[in-house]
Protein backbone atom coordinates (compact mmCIF):
# COMPACT_ATOMS: atom_id res chain seq x y z
CA UNK A 1 0.00 0.00 0.00
CA UNK A 2 2.81 2.35 0.92
CA UNK A 3 4.43 1.64 -2.44
CA UNK A 4 1.16 2.36 -4.24
CA UNK A 5 0.88 5.69 -2.43
CA UNK A 6 4.47 6.49 -3.27
CA UNK A 7 3.88 5.63 -6.95
CA UNK A 8 0.78 7.83 -7.02
CA UNK A 9 2.72 10.73 -5.51
CA UNK A 10 5.51 10.29 -8.02
CA UNK A 11 3.04 10.23 -10.90
CA UNK A 12 1.44 13.40 -9.52
CA UNK A 13 4.72 15.28 -9.66
CA UNK A 14 5.45 14.60 -13.34
CA UNK A 15 5.28 17.81 -15.36
CA UNK A 16 4.71 19.96 -12.27
CA UNK A 17 6.27 23.36 -11.65
CA UNK A 18 7.98 24.46 -8.42
CA UNK A 19 7.72 28.20 -7.86
CA UNK A 20 7.51 28.19 -4.06
CA UNK A 21 7.69 25.38 -1.46
CA UNK A 22 3.93 25.66 -0.84
CA UNK A 23 3.27 24.37 -4.37
CA UNK A 24 3.94 20.82 -3.16
CA UNK A 25 2.19 18.98 -0.32
CA UNK A 26 4.16 17.66 2.65
CA UNK A 27 3.68 14.11 1.29
CA UNK A 28 5.05 15.20 -2.10
CA UNK A 29 8.04 16.87 -0.47
CA UNK A 30 8.67 13.74 1.62
CA UNK A 31 8.59 11.62 -1.55
CA UNK A 32 11.31 13.87 -3.05
CA UNK A 33 13.41 13.50 0.13
CA UNK A 34 12.98 9.71 0.06
CA UNK A 35 14.30 9.61 -3.48
CA UNK A 36 17.16 11.93 -2.48
CA UNK A 37 18.03 9.51 0.36
CA UNK A 38 18.26 6.68 -2.17
CA UNK A 39 20.52 8.75 -4.40
CA UNK A 40 22.73 9.67 -1.43
CA UNK A 41 23.00 5.97 -0.52
CA UNK A 42 24.21 5.09 -4.02
CA UNK A 43 24.62 8.09 -6.36
CA UNK A 44 25.70 5.92 -9.30
CA UNK A 45 22.28 4.24 -9.60
CA UNK A 46 20.88 7.55 -10.81
CA UNK A 47 23.60 7.96 -13.43
CA UNK A 48 21.37 7.34 -16.46
CA UNK A 49 17.93 8.31 -15.21
CA UNK A 50 17.79 11.49 -17.31
CA UNK A 51 19.72 10.11 -20.29
CA UNK A 52 18.47 11.77 -23.47
CA UNK A 53 16.79 14.60 -21.55
CA UNK A 54 17.68 18.27 -21.85
CA UNK A 55 17.57 20.95 -19.18
CA UNK A 56 17.43 24.67 -20.05
CA UNK A 57 19.46 26.61 -17.49
CA UNK A 58 18.29 30.22 -17.73
CA UNK A 59 20.24 32.48 -15.42
CA UNK A 60 19.31 36.14 -15.94
CA UNK A 61 21.71 37.13 -13.16
CA UNK A 62 24.97 35.62 -11.98
CA UNK A 63 24.64 32.83 -9.40
CA UNK A 64 27.53 30.42 -9.59
CA UNK A 65 26.52 28.33 -6.59
CA UNK A 66 22.90 27.62 -7.54
CA UNK A 67 23.67 27.24 -11.26
CA UNK A 68 26.47 24.75 -10.64
CA UNK A 69 24.26 22.81 -8.23
CA UNK A 70 21.44 22.46 -10.81
CA UNK A 71 23.73 21.75 -13.73
CA UNK A 72 25.78 19.17 -11.84
CA UNK A 73 22.53 17.55 -10.65
CA UNK A 74 21.28 17.16 -14.24
CA UNK A 75 24.64 15.90 -15.48
CA UNK A 76 24.88 13.36 -12.64
CA UNK A 77 21.50 12.06 -13.80
CA UNK A 78 22.96 11.53 -17.25
CA UNK A 79 21.06 14.45 -18.78
CA UNK A 80 22.43 17.40 -20.71
CA UNK A 81 22.25 21.13 -20.14
CA UNK A 82 22.07 24.21 -22.34
CA UNK A 83 21.37 27.83 -21.47
CA UNK A 84 23.00 31.07 -20.48
CA UNK A 85 24.27 32.84 -17.41
CA UNK A 86 24.33 36.27 -18.97
CA UNK A 87 21.11 37.58 -20.56
CA UNK A 88 23.17 39.80 -22.87
CA UNK A 89 23.99 36.67 -24.85
CA UNK A 90 20.32 35.67 -25.27
CA UNK A 91 17.42 37.06 -27.30
CA UNK A 92 16.46 39.14 -24.27
CA UNK A 93 19.02 41.63 -25.51
CA UNK A 94 16.92 41.90 -28.72
CA UNK A 95 13.85 42.81 -26.68
CA UNK A 96 12.12 39.41 -26.67
CA UNK A 97 9.46 39.08 -23.98
CA UNK A 98 9.87 36.52 -21.21
CA UNK A 99 6.65 34.79 -22.31
CA UNK A 100 8.02 34.33 -25.85
CA UNK A 101 11.38 33.09 -24.54
CA UNK A 102 9.50 30.53 -22.42
CA UNK A 103 7.50 29.23 -25.39
CA UNK A 104 10.62 28.89 -27.53
CA UNK A 105 12.56 27.12 -24.76
CA UNK A 106 9.67 24.66 -24.32
CA UNK A 107 10.18 23.56 -27.96
CA UNK A 108 13.73 22.40 -27.17
CA UNK A 109 14.03 21.47 -23.48
CA UNK A 110 12.35 18.85 -21.28
CA UNK A 111 12.73 20.94 -18.13
CA UNK A 112 13.63 24.58 -17.40
CA UNK A 113 15.40 26.17 -14.45
CA UNK A 114 15.10 29.93 -14.21
CA UNK A 115 16.76 32.57 -12.04
CA UNK A 116 15.86 36.22 -12.49
CA UNK A 117 16.38 39.41 -10.46
CA UNK A 118 12.72 40.45 -10.83
CA UNK A 119 10.21 39.03 -8.35
CA UNK A 120 7.44 36.84 -9.78
CA UNK A 121 9.38 35.99 -12.97
CA UNK A 122 9.41 32.22 -12.46
CA UNK A 123 5.64 32.18 -12.08
CA UNK A 124 5.15 34.24 -15.23
CA UNK A 125 7.55 31.96 -17.14
CA UNK A 126 5.81 28.82 -15.83
CA UNK A 127 2.34 30.14 -16.74
CA UNK A 128 3.53 30.60 -20.32
CA UNK A 129 4.41 26.90 -20.66
CA UNK A 130 1.75 24.85 -18.84
CA UNK A 131 2.70 21.19 -18.49
CA UNK A 132 6.43 21.84 -18.79
CA UNK A 133 8.45 21.23 -15.62
CA UNK A 134 9.81 24.59 -14.45
CA UNK A 135 11.89 25.19 -11.32
CA UNK A 136 12.33 28.60 -9.71
CA UNK A 137 16.03 29.00 -8.94
CA UNK A 138 15.43 32.36 -7.22
CA UNK A 139 13.36 35.38 -8.24
CA UNK A 140 14.87 38.46 -6.60
CA UNK A 141 14.09 38.70 -2.91
CA UNK A 142 10.92 36.64 -3.35
CA UNK A 143 11.32 32.83 -3.39
CA UNK A 144 14.14 30.30 -3.70
CA UNK A 145 12.35 26.98 -3.10
CA UNK A 146 15.25 24.62 -3.78
CA UNK A 147 17.27 26.29 -0.99
CA UNK A 148 14.39 25.39 1.34
CA UNK A 149 14.32 21.83 -0.03
CA UNK A 150 18.08 21.67 0.57
CA UNK A 151 17.64 22.79 4.19
CA UNK A 152 14.82 20.31 4.80
CA UNK A 153 16.73 17.38 3.30
CA UNK A 154 19.74 18.28 5.46
CA UNK A 155 17.60 18.29 8.62
CA UNK A 156 15.72 15.13 7.66
CA UNK A 157 18.83 13.23 6.65
CA UNK A 158 20.94 14.22 9.65
CA UNK A 159 18.27 14.33 12.37
CA UNK A 160 15.89 11.66 11.05
CA UNK A 161 12.82 13.82 10.39
CA UNK A 162 11.55 17.38 9.98
CA UNK A 163 9.30 17.09 13.08
CA UNK A 164 9.72 18.19 16.66
CA UNK A 165 12.92 20.25 16.56
CA UNK A 166 13.98 23.40 18.35
CA UNK A 167 15.49 25.60 15.68
CA UNK A 168 17.48 28.76 16.38
CA UNK A 169 17.61 31.20 13.48
CA UNK A 170 20.30 33.79 13.92
CA UNK A 171 21.34 36.99 12.16
CA UNK A 172 19.34 38.96 9.62
CA UNK A 173 15.78 37.83 10.20
CA UNK A 174 14.26 40.98 8.71
CA UNK A 175 15.40 40.56 5.11
CA UNK A 176 16.39 36.87 5.12
CA UNK A 177 14.33 35.27 2.35
CA UNK A 178 15.87 31.85 3.04
CA UNK A 179 14.93 32.00 6.71
CA UNK A 180 11.34 33.13 6.09
CA UNK A 181 10.81 30.32 3.60
CA UNK A 182 12.35 27.70 5.90
CA UNK A 183 10.26 28.73 8.92
CA UNK A 184 7.07 28.85 6.85
CA UNK A 185 7.74 25.40 5.40
CA UNK A 186 8.91 23.75 8.66
CA UNK A 187 5.64 24.89 10.20
CA UNK A 188 3.90 22.40 7.91
CA UNK A 189 5.56 19.60 9.88
CA UNK A 190 4.63 18.87 13.49
CA UNK A 191 6.01 20.14 16.77
CA UNK A 192 8.75 22.50 15.62
CA UNK A 193 9.67 25.39 17.90
CA UNK A 194 11.61 28.44 16.75
CA UNK A 195 13.98 30.74 18.58
CA UNK A 196 14.59 33.94 16.62
CA UNK A 197 17.96 35.45 17.51
CA UNK A 198 18.68 38.93 16.13
CA UNK A 199 19.43 42.53 17.08
CA UNK A 200 16.23 44.55 17.35
CA UNK A 201 16.95 46.28 14.01
CA UNK A 202 16.87 42.93 12.18
CA UNK A 203 13.93 41.25 13.93
CA UNK A 204 11.45 39.05 12.08
CA UNK A 205 8.86 41.30 10.41
CA UNK A 206 5.61 41.73 12.36
CA UNK A 207 3.47 40.46 9.48
CA UNK A 208 5.52 37.26 9.41
CA UNK A 209 5.25 36.70 13.17
CA UNK A 210 1.49 37.21 12.98
CA UNK A 211 1.24 34.22 10.60
CA UNK A 212 2.95 31.82 13.03
CA UNK A 213 0.99 29.69 15.52
CA UNK A 214 0.86 31.19 19.00
CA UNK A 215 3.53 29.78 21.30
CA UNK A 216 5.60 28.36 18.42
CA UNK A 217 8.42 30.88 18.81
CA UNK A 218 10.35 33.16 21.12
CA UNK A 219 12.59 36.13 20.28
CA UNK A 220 15.92 37.04 21.85
CA UNK A 221 19.03 39.06 21.07
CA UNK A 222 21.37 36.68 22.90
CA UNK A 223 22.79 33.63 21.13
CA UNK A 224 24.70 32.65 24.30
CA UNK A 225 21.50 32.40 26.33
CA UNK A 226 19.76 29.94 24.02
CA UNK A 227 22.44 27.98 22.16
CA UNK A 228 22.29 25.14 24.71
CA UNK A 229 18.58 24.54 23.94
CA UNK A 230 18.93 24.07 20.20
CA UNK A 231 18.71 21.01 17.92
CA UNK A 232 19.56 23.18 14.92
CA UNK A 233 21.36 26.52 14.72
CA UNK A 234 20.73 28.20 11.37
CA UNK A 235 23.13 31.10 10.89
CA UNK A 236 22.62 33.80 8.24
CA UNK A 237 24.64 36.57 6.72
CA UNK A 238 23.84 40.24 7.28
CA UNK A 239 23.55 41.45 3.69
CA UNK A 240 25.34 44.69 2.88
CA UNK A 241 23.04 45.41 -0.09
CA UNK A 242 20.00 45.67 2.22
CA UNK A 243 21.37 48.69 4.09
CA UNK A 244 21.03 52.30 3.04
CA UNK A 245 23.37 53.38 5.79
CA UNK A 246 26.89 51.85 5.63
CA UNK A 247 27.58 52.70 9.31
CA UNK A 248 24.51 50.75 10.36
CA UNK A 249 25.72 47.75 8.34
CA UNK A 250 29.17 47.89 9.92
CA UNK A 251 27.62 48.13 13.39
CA UNK A 252 25.36 45.11 12.87
CA UNK A 253 27.31 42.78 10.57
CA UNK A 254 29.44 41.16 13.28
CA UNK A 255 26.93 41.14 16.15
CA UNK A 256 26.89 37.34 16.09
CA UNK A 257 30.04 35.41 15.42
CA UNK A 258 29.81 31.71 16.07
CA UNK A 259 33.15 30.51 17.38
CA UNK A 260 34.59 27.58 19.36
CA UNK A 261 33.77 29.27 22.65
CA UNK A 262 30.07 29.52 21.82
CA UNK A 263 30.04 25.97 20.40
CA UNK A 264 31.16 24.68 23.82
CA UNK A 265 27.77 25.75 25.20
CA UNK A 266 25.87 23.87 22.48
CA UNK A 267 24.68 20.29 22.71
CA UNK A 268 26.83 17.57 21.14
CA UNK A 269 24.00 16.56 18.78
CA UNK A 270 23.16 20.09 17.60
CA UNK A 271 23.84 20.87 13.93
CA UNK A 272 24.98 24.24 12.52
CA UNK A 273 23.54 25.18 9.14
CA UNK A 274 24.13 28.16 6.83
CA UNK A 275 22.88 28.78 3.26
CA UNK A 276 26.34 30.15 2.33
CA UNK A 277 28.17 32.25 1.36
CA UNK A 278 29.25 33.26 4.86
CA UNK A 279 31.23 36.34 5.73
CA UNK A 280 32.26 36.60 9.40
CA UNK A 281 29.27 35.09 11.15
CA UNK A 282 30.88 31.65 11.49
CA UNK A 283 34.58 31.62 12.42
CA UNK A 284 36.56 29.23 10.22
CA UNK A 285 37.72 27.44 13.39
CA UNK A 286 34.17 26.01 13.64
CA UNK A 287 34.48 24.27 10.24
CA UNK A 288 36.34 21.31 11.74
CA UNK A 289 33.62 20.72 14.34
CA UNK A 290 31.52 17.68 13.26
CA UNK A 291 28.38 19.65 14.18
CA UNK A 292 29.14 22.18 11.40
CA UNK A 293 27.20 20.76 8.44
CA UNK A 294 27.03 23.74 6.08
CA UNK A 295 29.36 22.25 3.48
CA UNK A 296 27.45 18.95 3.62
CA UNK A 297 24.32 21.06 3.21
CA UNK A 298 25.62 22.33 -0.15
CA UNK A 299 26.08 18.71 -1.27
CA UNK A 300 22.58 17.82 -0.09
CA UNK A 301 21.46 20.71 -2.32
CA UNK A 302 22.73 18.86 -5.36
CA UNK A 303 21.13 15.59 -4.26
CA UNK A 304 17.74 17.15 -3.60
CA UNK A 305 17.87 18.83 -7.02
CA UNK A 306 18.67 15.44 -8.60
CA UNK A 307 15.62 13.97 -6.87
CA UNK A 308 13.42 16.94 -7.80
CA UNK A 309 14.44 16.88 -11.48
CA UNK A 310 13.83 13.10 -11.59
CA UNK A 311 10.36 13.45 -10.08
CA UNK A 312 9.32 16.27 -12.41
CA UNK A 313 10.62 14.39 -15.46
CA UNK A 314 9.08 11.12 -14.28
CA UNK A 315 12.37 9.26 -14.52
CA UNK A 316 14.20 6.98 -12.10
CA UNK A 317 12.61 4.76 -9.52
CA UNK B 1 -30.48 73.09 -4.77
CA UNK B 2 -29.88 72.07 -8.40
CA UNK B 3 -32.60 69.81 -9.71
CA UNK B 4 -31.66 66.99 -12.09
CA UNK B 5 -34.56 65.15 -13.65
CA UNK B 6 -35.09 61.44 -13.05
CA UNK B 7 -33.69 59.09 -15.66
CA UNK B 8 -35.99 56.75 -17.61
CA UNK B 9 -33.63 53.85 -18.17
CA UNK B 10 -30.16 53.34 -16.78
CA UNK B 11 -28.15 53.29 -13.60
CA UNK B 12 -27.93 55.55 -10.59
CA UNK B 13 -24.87 55.16 -8.41
CA UNK B 14 -25.90 56.55 -5.06
CA UNK B 15 -24.33 57.10 -1.64
CA UNK B 16 -20.90 57.76 -3.09
CA UNK B 17 -18.63 59.27 -0.46
CA UNK B 18 -18.30 63.01 -1.17
CA UNK B 19 -15.25 63.55 -3.35
CA UNK B 20 -15.13 59.98 -4.72
CA UNK B 21 -17.61 60.65 -7.55
CA UNK B 22 -14.96 62.12 -9.83
CA UNK B 23 -12.69 59.08 -9.28
CA UNK B 24 -15.48 56.68 -10.19
CA UNK B 25 -16.30 58.85 -13.21
CA UNK B 26 -12.67 58.59 -14.37
CA UNK B 27 -12.08 54.92 -13.55
CA UNK B 28 -15.27 53.86 -15.37
CA UNK B 29 -14.25 56.10 -18.32
CA UNK B 30 -17.69 57.70 -18.29
CA UNK B 31 -16.30 60.63 -20.26
CA UNK B 32 -16.11 58.27 -23.26
CA UNK B 33 -19.86 57.59 -23.26
CA UNK B 34 -22.08 59.43 -25.75
CA UNK B 35 -25.21 58.88 -23.61
CA UNK B 36 -26.24 61.40 -20.95
CA UNK B 37 -24.15 61.13 -17.76
CA UNK B 38 -24.59 63.38 -14.74
CA UNK B 39 -22.10 63.69 -11.90
CA UNK B 40 -23.47 65.37 -8.80
CA UNK B 41 -21.13 66.27 -5.96
CA UNK B 42 -21.66 67.45 -2.38
CA UNK B 43 -25.39 66.69 -2.31
CA UNK B 44 -26.94 66.95 1.18
CA UNK B 45 -27.35 63.49 2.73
CA UNK B 46 -29.18 62.46 5.88
CA UNK B 47 -26.71 59.64 6.51
CA UNK B 48 -23.35 61.24 5.90
CA UNK B 49 -23.89 64.99 5.63
CA UNK B 50 -22.89 65.14 1.96
CA UNK B 51 -22.54 62.58 -0.81
CA UNK B 52 -21.87 62.29 -4.53
CA UNK B 53 -24.15 60.65 -7.11
CA UNK B 54 -23.80 59.58 -10.74
CA UNK B 55 -26.71 59.06 -13.14
CA UNK B 56 -26.09 57.22 -16.39
CA UNK B 57 -28.91 57.05 -18.96
CA UNK B 58 -27.75 54.01 -20.90
CA UNK B 59 -27.43 50.21 -20.96
CA UNK B 60 -23.81 50.65 -19.88
CA UNK B 61 -22.37 47.60 -18.12
CA UNK B 62 -20.75 48.64 -14.85
CA UNK B 63 -17.43 47.26 -13.70
CA UNK B 64 -18.50 46.33 -10.18
CA UNK B 65 -14.92 45.57 -9.13
CA UNK B 66 -13.80 49.13 -9.93
CA UNK B 67 -16.78 50.51 -8.06
CA UNK B 68 -16.32 48.21 -5.09
CA UNK B 69 -12.66 49.12 -4.92
CA UNK B 70 -13.15 52.90 -4.99
CA UNK B 71 -16.17 53.03 -2.72
CA UNK B 72 -17.60 49.74 -1.41
CA UNK B 73 -20.41 51.64 0.37
CA UNK B 74 -22.18 52.83 -2.77
CA UNK B 75 -25.62 51.63 -3.80
CA UNK B 76 -26.39 50.81 -7.43
CA UNK B 77 -29.96 51.46 -8.56
CA UNK B 78 -31.08 49.93 -11.86
CA UNK B 79 -33.84 52.00 -13.45
CA UNK B 80 -36.44 50.88 -16.02
CA UNK B 81 -39.28 53.13 -17.25
CA UNK B 82 -38.43 55.77 -14.67
CA UNK B 83 -38.61 53.37 -11.72
CA UNK B 84 -35.94 51.64 -9.66
CA UNK B 85 -36.31 47.95 -10.50
CA UNK B 86 -33.42 46.61 -8.42
CA UNK B 87 -30.78 47.77 -5.96
CA UNK B 88 -27.33 46.40 -5.34
CA UNK B 89 -25.06 46.98 -2.34
CA UNK B 90 -21.38 46.60 -3.06
CA UNK B 91 -18.54 45.12 -1.05
CA UNK B 92 -14.79 45.33 -1.49
CA UNK B 93 -13.87 42.70 -4.12
CA UNK B 94 -11.89 39.67 -2.85
CA UNK B 95 -10.00 39.54 -6.13
CA UNK B 96 -9.40 42.20 -8.75
CA UNK B 97 -8.00 41.75 -12.24
CA UNK B 98 -6.50 44.36 -14.50
CA UNK B 99 -7.24 47.36 -12.26
CA UNK B 100 -4.36 47.56 -9.81
CA UNK B 101 -0.70 48.05 -10.63
CA UNK B 102 1.85 46.37 -8.37
CA UNK B 103 3.66 48.93 -6.23
CA UNK B 104 6.77 46.74 -5.94
CA UNK B 105 9.36 48.18 -8.36
CA UNK B 106 11.14 44.81 -8.41
CA UNK B 107 7.99 42.97 -9.57
CA UNK B 108 8.18 41.41 -13.04
CA UNK B 109 4.80 42.98 -13.91
CA UNK B 110 6.51 46.36 -13.85
CA UNK B 111 9.03 45.20 -16.44
CA UNK B 112 7.08 42.92 -18.76
CA UNK B 113 3.70 43.70 -20.23
CA UNK B 114 1.68 41.14 -18.24
CA UNK B 115 -2.03 41.05 -19.06
CA UNK B 116 -4.66 40.49 -16.35
CA UNK B 117 -2.59 40.54 -13.18
CA UNK B 118 -4.68 39.19 -10.29
CA UNK B 119 -4.62 40.83 -6.85
CA UNK B 120 -6.08 39.25 -3.72
CA UNK B 121 -7.57 41.16 -0.76
CA UNK B 122 -5.52 40.84 2.45
CA UNK B 123 -6.76 43.80 4.54
CA UNK B 124 -10.30 45.04 4.02
CA UNK B 125 -10.03 48.10 6.26
CA UNK B 126 -6.90 49.41 4.54
CA UNK B 127 -7.80 48.13 1.03
CA UNK B 128 -4.54 46.20 0.80
CA UNK B 129 -4.15 43.63 -1.98
CA UNK B 130 -1.46 40.99 -2.68
CA UNK B 131 0.10 40.67 -6.12
CA UNK B 132 -0.23 37.14 -7.57
CA UNK B 133 3.33 37.25 -8.94
CA UNK B 134 5.57 38.81 -6.29
CA UNK B 135 3.20 38.61 -3.24
CA UNK B 136 3.98 42.25 -2.39
CA UNK B 137 1.20 44.32 -0.89
CA UNK B 138 -0.38 47.16 -2.81
CA UNK B 139 -2.86 49.63 -1.35
CA UNK B 140 -5.53 50.88 -3.70
CA UNK B 141 -5.58 54.63 -4.16
CA UNK B 142 -7.79 56.21 -6.83
CA UNK B 143 -5.92 58.14 -9.51
CA UNK B 144 -6.28 61.90 -9.35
Amino acid sequence: MADQNSDALSAGLVGRQLIEPGDFSVAELESIFELADQIIADPKTAGDWAKGRLMASLFYEPSTRTRFSFESAMMRLGGRVFGFDDPKTSSVSKGETLMDTAKIISCYADIAVIRHPKEGTAKLFAQSVPGMPVINAGDGGHEHPTQTLTDLLTIRHLLGSCDGHTIGLCGDLLFGRTIHSLVKTLNRWKGNRFIFISPKELRMPEYFLSMLPEGSYIETDSLDDVIGDLDILYMSRVQRERFVNEEEYIRLKDVYILDKKKMKKARQDMIVMHPLPRVNEIATEVDADPRAVYFKQAKFGMYVRMALISKLLGVGR
Amino acid sequence: MINVSQIKKGIVIDHIEAGHGIHIFKELHLDELTDPVVLLTNIPSNKSGTKDMIKIETDFKLDMNVLGLIDPNVTINFVQQGKVTSKLKLTLPREVVGILKCKNPRCITNQENVPDVHFYLVDEAKKIYRCEYCDAYTTFKPQN
